[in-house]
């Protein structure tokens, strides 16, 4: 264990943060006042697509994760916005690099980090959730393209989006994990529907996305026709550690503290009130030791050591620890904690509420909390998986 | 940044838990929990061989220098192996003497206790989870009038530092006339604590206070800690091991889901607690300002996490995971004991709050 900075990641740290106070005037209350150009002198300063080669529109640098923590926290501490965080620059990009076409990579890369092209992911179906690889929307040849028909759902974005990077089925006799193909789709394609998705927030956080007979070309095929399952899986694990960000938790910890420091009910301060207080003392215990499995994981990737069991828990653990650090903030917020959507005595513009119940989601989504106890047991602890039962 | 063990240390645990696995296996514990007067003198001297009674003991005194972490990670391994040795003393004596012992002191003691010659027991109990049933040490012209309880190892240590009321700490021989002692039958049959009386006993104060006390507080309940990861870890591999091998409705009972997903709960709780013990035992020597925060935060956790974990794999093995014929119940007990000593969470929590201003 050496946890001291080097003097190259010092140096590091000042230049990140002579940046952020050079250019304070382009941001505001965590928002940049022109998110394409604040995008732009991201990427040429290396705070965004840092990685990504120069040739495709990136910044051009080796990874070098210890940086890029460095560059999430100052931007946190001063407030900044982070880059674009899309699912194009986040996933598909990733795919792009590894297994894309030099065509692909040339034509879709540059315009994505640079935000002029939004995409939204088409994986889930209605019928295709925990078991993704049973997806139905189908895709049959009719010459040099494909049509495809079928739905896909819990599609964020997609009302925004130009493009989808989608899952299909292109050989229906093969296997089901081998029948897939990972492909590139227009969203402006005659025959694609986009319908709002509500969720119980109020707002809709995700669509529903309708194909028929949906026209594409066969070159849109990312990475080889039927090999969509693997192209895919490459980067579900980006997406999955991303979800419960121990980053996230913190932040938002410390606003919670800030809450019970700061309400009064009955004259009294909720945070002495020793019920509450010992609450908050729990979750505290539980961030931190997430912010520091958060460091030992990044350690071990930067040693090339295998992460193991407490990799696979983060998405799981740092989920349920959200929701519950919202938990408490309404329980703190007493008959306030009901309010909602607007009003006089809505605090934090109900930013508590909407976390309570998208962060529900968010245990739900990306694989859902059974789904990665299975992984758990499965790769982490070497158990045996669930027989296939005889009869459905 | 390097958030991970060394050669060095992986070599440590990996060793301690051989030798602990010859010297120390069950049914060697199993003896010391059928026979109060055995004192598991066997095990004490495999391990004085090996060199822990001086594990954060000077090279210059005789011991190997090294650093709390180090400490916490053979607390695990004697964790993990329901080890019959006291070891709080061994880390939180020296720590005292370095931190307010004079260099006579030190000389006198630290090579005898890095030797394995003489225990020590640190008596800090009142001044960290309360005083009960009118426990208190008080000092007076050198001399120590009181009782403190839920002493570690305290029946048989030669060297005995106690807290008194006010925070101060003293030096006194377990030979010391007014010095009395009795052993209070508790729960975990794998260590054994004392309740020592002293009449006007004769004692020599040490220097740093309250603040030391404070310290040796953070180490112990990092020591704690760290004892219960282990203890939780061999819990969760005896659960796995079970249910892979046990049979029912025709499979594996480690096949179904109701289960295995006790068994990743397990998992899930223990790997985060792992990343903080660990953090927790570096920031001791090189993060001082972190060090009371992240020690609360640690204790409080690994108690939490190894009630659940005690439990569940207890469930895990059905039946037989509550006979003593498996002998489960012997980390049970430990990690129970590891809960409420030196502050159950509740109280550590609230320590933690104050040390950030959160409580009065």
């Amino acid at each position: 264990m050496d946890l001291t900075p080097t003097p190259e990641m010092l140096a590091f740290r000042d230049d990140v943060r002579g940046f952020l106070k050079a250019h304070a005037a382009d941001f505001s209350a965590g928002q940049a006042r022109d998110v394409f150009a604040w995008q732009r002198l991201l990427i040429e300063h290396g705070y965004a697509a840092r990685t990504i080669p120069k040739a495709f529109g990136g910044y051009g640098a080796e990874p070098d994760i210890l940086k890029s923590r460095i560059i999430a926290e100052e931007f946190i501490a001063a407030g900044a916005p982070r880059g674009m965080a899309g699912q194009g620059i986040s996933m598909l990009v990733p795919t792009l690099l590894e297994v894309g076409s030099e065509e692909q990579k040339t034509r879709w890369i540059g315009p994505t980090l640079r935000g002029e092209i939004i995409w939204c992911q088409g994986y889930s179906e209605p019928d295709a959730g925990s078991d993704l690889a049973s997806l139905q929307t189908k895709a049959v040849e009719d010459g040099s393209d494909f049509l495809i028909s079928g739905s896909k759902i819990w599609t964020s974005t997609a009302a925004q989006a130009q493009m989808m990077f989608c899952l299909v089925r292109t050989e229906p006799d093969a296997a089901k994990h081998e029948g897939i193909s990972y492909i590139l789709i227009p969203m402006s394609t005659p025959g694609i529907e986009v319908r709002p998705l509500k969720t119980m927030t109020g707002s809709a956080e995700f669509n529903e996305v309708f194909f028929t007979d949906v026209r594409v070309a066969q070159d849109q095929v990312v990475g080889g026709r039927g090999r969509g399952w693997f192209v895919a899986n490459a980067t579900l694990k980006h997406d999955r550690g991303m979800l419960g960000d121990p980053n996230a938790t913190e932040a938002r910890l410390g606003a919670l503290i800030e809450l019970m420091k700061t309400e009064v009910v009955d004259g009294r301060r909720i945070i002495d009130n020793p019920v509450f207080r010992d609450r908050l003392m729990q979750l505290q215990g539980r961030a931190m030791a997430m912010k520091f499995n958060g460091l030992r994981l990044i350690s071990a990737q930067l040693s090339q050591e295998p992460v193991g069991v407490a990799g696979l828990v983060v998405k799981l653990q740092g989920c349920e620890l959200n929701h519950q650090v919202a938990a408490l903030a309404i329980d703190a917020l007493g008959e306030l904690g009901i309010l909602y959507h607007d009003g006089p005595h809505l605090r934090a513009r109900g930013t508590w509420q909407r976390n309570y119940m998208f962060d529900l989601g968010l245990i739900i989504g990306g694989g859902t909390a059974q789904i990665q106890k299975n992984i758990i047991s499965e790769r982490g602890l070497g158990m045996p998986r669930e027989p296939k039962p005889a009869v459905l | 940044m390097d958030f991970a063990l060394t050669t060095d240390q992986k070599m440590l645990q990996e060793s301690l838990t051989r030798t602990l696995g010859d010297a120390s296996p069950l049914d060697r514990v199993r003896k010391f929990a059928d026979d109060l007067k055995d004192p598991a003198k066997d095990v004490w001297d495999a391990l004085a061989d090996f060199g822990l009674p001086g594990i954060v003991i000077p090279e210059e005194h005789g011991g190997l220098g090294l650093t709390l972490l180090d400490a916490a990670l053979a607390s695990e391994a004697l964790g993990r192996a329901v080890a019959p040795v006291p070891f709080m003393g061994v880390v939180l004596a020296p720590l005292a003497l370095i931190g307010g012992g004079t260099a006579a002191q030190q000389a006198e003691w630290l090579p005898k206790l890095a030797a394995g010659e003489v225990t020590a027991a640190v008596a800090i109990s009142e001044a960290v989870a309360g005083a009960r049933e009118g426990a208190g040490v008080t000092a007076k012209g050198g001399k120590l009038s009181g009782k403190t309880l839920f002493v570690p190892g305290g029946m048989a240590a030669g060297l005995i530092i106690v807290a008194d009321t006010k925070g101060g700490l003293h030096l006194a021989r377990g030979d010391a006339a007014g010095l009395s002692r009795s052993l209070m039958l508790n729960l975990d049959e794998t260590r054994r604590l004392a309740e020592l009386s002293f009449d006007g006993v004769a004692a020599e104060p040490l220097a740093g206070g309250p603040e030391l006390l404070g310290r040796l507080r953070d180490a112990g309940w990092v020591l704690i800690a760290a004892d219960s990861l282990g203890a939780c870890d061999a819990m969760l591999e005896k659960a796995v091991a079970y249910a892979k091998e046990r049979r029912q409705f025709g499979r594996v009972i480690g096949s179904y889901q109701a289960v295995k997903h006790m068994c990743a709960e397990m998992a899930a709780e223990i790997e985060p607690c792992r990343s903080l013990v660990w953090y927790a035992a570096y920031a001791f020597e090189a993060a001082p300002e972190e060090a009371s925060l992240t020690a609360a935060h640690a204790k409080a956790l690994t108690s939490e996490v190894g009630r659940f974990v005690a439990r569940t794999s207890t469930e895990v093995h059905g039946g037989m995971g509550i006979t003593d014929l498996l002998g489960l119940h012997f980390w049970f007990k430990r990690l129970g004991l590891n809960r409420q000593l030196l502050g159950g969470p509740e109280r550590v929590r609230e320590i933690a709050a104050r040390l950030q201003g959160l409580a009065a």
